[in-house]
């Protein structure tokens, strides 16, 4: 029964994942954290972390990391299959059509459509890690004892780098990890 | 292309090592692949690595297996799709098995535990990174449907908290019928 949801999940996160890179993250927060809590927000923050890190897309990673911490290898095994399923179909269904009619309009159309709807799905999850990395588990609140400056001058002081220089993101997060870690350990 | 046991091989090792040593995702795999299959191989044409580029963004899923579905089949058939597919997932799969073992040992750790909470604010930076410069691009076409559509989702994801896939659906079917519009009517809406 589990095997059968994780397989489901991944597949909708598979299905409805366009644009690459971190397209994917709003659905599988969705998905893992706000439909099934099988991570919690801050699971799921340390699994893009992880995910940032390590080679290989999100959603192969995601599938991985939580088929194993709810059902073991089998579980990883489904989830990842869920995950590229649909990939698979349609990738070569598009690649028949486009040997056909060479042009897709409608391709283009949907894409266009959809570009600006994932940058708004991710400034969403963006917006609820950042959240939970200024104000904890307990959300946010106007009252300035529960928010954490350290979070709140690292992710300034990085953002402020990355749109000044062309920085590697697993180098601003390993920095952040050393200095932030540093400054909690310290405080 | 010959389909033995030789160029299975070669392309199992080819997308394995592409997968392995691709960090970030996305976009980067593409010029790594042409390297690989056209430069160094001679297996593909430019050309040819471009449509498939084109056909893997167009698709729904990782770009990184969705293009080396495309190269597999174009190579040797859906055998060589099964191994291209397989040399693409199991590296990050075999790293994130690993990782999701140790993961509850370590978590509880202090130290390892303020280091990911440090980790934390740096992803939320490169996250809101990405959004700034994907936003920017929408905002610079000037072409309000693709700003509306942008401040729409948002306000019904985020606030009103409407089901996700209700919203990529919509949006969906919206760009496909205004592109169609667009190329009847010759008008440039998105």
């Amino acid at each position: 029964m589990i095997y059968l949801q994780l397989f489901w999940s991944f597949l909708q996160i598979g299905l409805f994942s366009f644009g690459g890179g971190m397209a994917a993250m709003p659905l599988i927060q969705n998905q893992v954290v706000d439909i099934h809590g099988w991570l919690t927000l801050a699971e799921f923050t340390d699994l893009i972390t992880i995910s940032e890190m390590t080679p290989g897309p999100i959603a192969i990673n995601s599938a991985t990391f939580v088929g194993t911490q709810i059902a073991g290898f089998g579980g990883a095994l489904v989830s990842t299959l869920g995950s590229i399923l649909p990939s698979c179909i349609i990738v070569l269904s598009l690649a028949w059509l486009y040997s056909k009619y060479q042009e897709l309009v409608v391709i283009k159309g949907i894409l266009a459509g959809l570009r600006p709807t994932v940058v708004a799905l991710i400034l969403s999850a963006g917006l609820s890690i950042l959240v939970l990395a200024f104000w904890g588990s307990a959300g946010f609140t106007w009252n300035l004892a529960s928010l954490d400056f350290i979070a709140v001058a690292l992710f300034a002081g990085w953002l402020f780098l990355l749109r000044k220089f062309d920085l590697n993101p697993i180098v601003v997060i390993l920095d952040s990890g050393l200095i932030g870690g540093t400054c909690y350990l310290l405080f | 292309m010959e389909k033995n046991s030789k160029n299975y091989f070669t392309l199992f090792k080819s997308t394995f090592f592409l997968s392995a040593f691709t960090f970030g995702g996305g976009y980067v795999i593409v010029p790594m692949m042409k390297k690989k299959f056209v430069d160094e191989f001679g297996w593909l044409e430019e050309e040819e690595m471009l449509n498939i580029a084109a056909i893997a963004q167009s698709s729904p899923g990782a770009m990184a297996v969705n293009a080396s579905i495309l190269v597999g089949w174009r190579l040797l058939g859906l055998s060589g799709a099964l191994v291209a597919i397989l040399g693409t997932i199991l590296p990050p799969f075999i790293i994130l098995s690993i990782i999701s073992l140790f993961y509850a040992a370590f978590r509880d750790n202090a130290v390892v535990s303020a280091v990911l909470k440090g980790m934390m604010a740096g992803v939320c930076a490169v996250i809101f990174d990405v959004v700034i410069t994907m936003g920017g691009k929408i905002i610079k076409t000037r072409k309000w449907l693709p700003i509306l559509i942008m401040v729409g989702a948002f306000i019904v994801y985020y606030v009103l908290r409407v089901n996700i896939i209700y919203i990529i659906v919509f949006c969906a079917t919206l760009g496909a019928l205004v592109s169609l519009y667009d190329k009847h009517a010759g008008k440039e809406h998105i």
